[in-house]
């Protein structure tokens, strides 16, 4: 049951085709729900519309709940994606694993913390960037000596502390759940009574995942959506 | 069973550059894609429907408002019938009493002019037979007491007497 990852070298850098895999897994699942569900459009909504319409509402909410459309409204876009892109990589290693050769292949891309800060690191720049060029430069660095000026060596580790807690939650989260799904189908694979027994807690689990993949993907919008927030707002 | 793999830096040689590539090309890739094939025309269309819907409440308010100017309009000419029909009957009324009445007067006028008429010509005929039967009455009596006298009594002679007598008669009758 040892299990290695499939690295590679190239150029120097290293890599994983496993992540790669299936970070295009998870790209093409998402874009095919999306294409399917934006076929045949109508103005009165059936079946896939009504999902991708609810998407697009609950993303509105959250963003709405952050700022006021005609500021957050550019971000709407950025929130479906990360949404959408961090549920379905999250459930994507719940109904199975394959490992070929002793060579783990499928799992969530976001149980990888190389993705999930990726991803983090990717969000706080954004951040940044959207508050210096919405904003502009003086603003923007003044906001770092907000509301009091001894504060601002608090404001550059609240920085880091954003960034490693965005990726490191969900990592953190998908990792255990795969860990515990892998425990569990190993008890299910030493015996006939292991198999037995552990149907119960597998199906459970997995449920639980489910359930924690979903409220994850709500997390990770929800905080892009408040920093973008602190970064772009004038007010606070 | 080791999970050592899936642990932070163990599992890798070094930094993974081309995982974190890797995943900042897929996720720009599909933000990319979802903006063109899902975004857009979604967004198209809510917007188009909340336009739809803007419109049809407008339209909605239009056609109430217009419904119950043709209500209202229709009620004042229902009252206006209402009110002329009571007009026409109260008139017809009026003239039904009218003719009513000057029938009745016409018709008792004829009576009374009939009876008149009637009464007339009874009084007539009644002096016309008193009249007769005096006659026939003198000549008879001329004729018994010429009878009884035997002899020729002139008729011009006794007329005053016989006439007189007749009278006395025609008293105790």
């Amino acid at each position: 049951m040892e299990h290695k990852n499939p690295e590679f070298e190239f150029l120097g850098m290293y890599g994983n085709w496993s992540n790669i895999l299936m970070l295009a897994v998870t790209t093409l699942i998402v874009f095919l729900i999306a294409y399917i569900a934006t076929r045949n459009l109508k103005l009165k909504p059936t079946g896939m519309q009504n999902f991708m319409e609810w998407i697009m509402d609950f993303v509105k909410g959250i963003i709405n709940s952050n700022f006021d459309w005609k500021t957050g409204g550019r971000f709407h876009i950025l929130g479906i994606t990360v949404i959408m892109f961090v549920a379905v990589a999250n459930v994507l290693g719940l109904p199975f694993s394959i490992s070929y050769d002793g060579v783990l292949w499928w799992k969530s891309p976001t149980a990888d913390p190389t993705v999930t800060l990726t991803l983090a690191v990717m969000i706080i720049a954004l951040t940044h960037y959207y508050g210096i060029k919405m904003k502009g430069m003086k603003e923007y660095g003044k906001d770092f000596f907000k509301p009091m000026p001894f504060l601002f060596p608090l404001k550059i580790i609240e920085e880091f502390a954003n960034t490693l807690t965005l990726g490191l939650r969900l990592y953190g989260n998908i990792y255990a759940g795969e860990v515990l799904l892998g425990l569990i189908a190993g008890l299910a694979t030493s015996s006939i009574f292991g198999f037995v027994g552990a149907i119960i807690p597998a199906m459970a689990w997995q449920g639980f995942s489910l359930f924690i993949g979903g409220i994850q993907a709500f997390i990770f919008c929800m905080l892009t959506m408040v920093y973008m927030s602190h970064k772009v707002s004038t007010n606070h | 069973m080791s999970f050592d793999y899936l642990v932070l830096g163990a599992g890798g040689t070094g930094l993974n550059i081309w995982d974190i590539l890797a995943t900042l090309f897929f996720f720009t890739l599909l933000m990319l894609l979802l903006k063109k094939v899902a975004w857009g025309p979604l967004m198209g269309i809510m917007t188009q429907r909340e336009e739809l819907v803007a419109s049809e409440i407008v339209a909605a308010e239009t056609s109430r408002k217009e419904s119950q100017r043709l209500l209202e309009e229709q009620r004042d000419l229902l009252k206006e019938a209402r009110t002329e029909a009571i007009a026409i009957v109260e008139n017809a009324k009026k003239q039904g009493d009218v003719t009513r009445d000057e029938i009745i007067t016409i018709a008792r006028n004829e009576a009374i002019h009939l009876k008149e008429s009637a009464i007339r010509d009874i009084d007539t005929e009644k002096e016309r037979a008193i009249a007769a039967v005096r006659q026939e009455v003198v000549s008879l009596s001329v004729l018994a007491a010429s009878k009884v006298l035997g002899k020729e009594v002139s008729e011009e002679d006794n007329r005053a007497l016989i006439e007189q007598t007749i009278a006395k008669v025609g008293e105790a009758n």
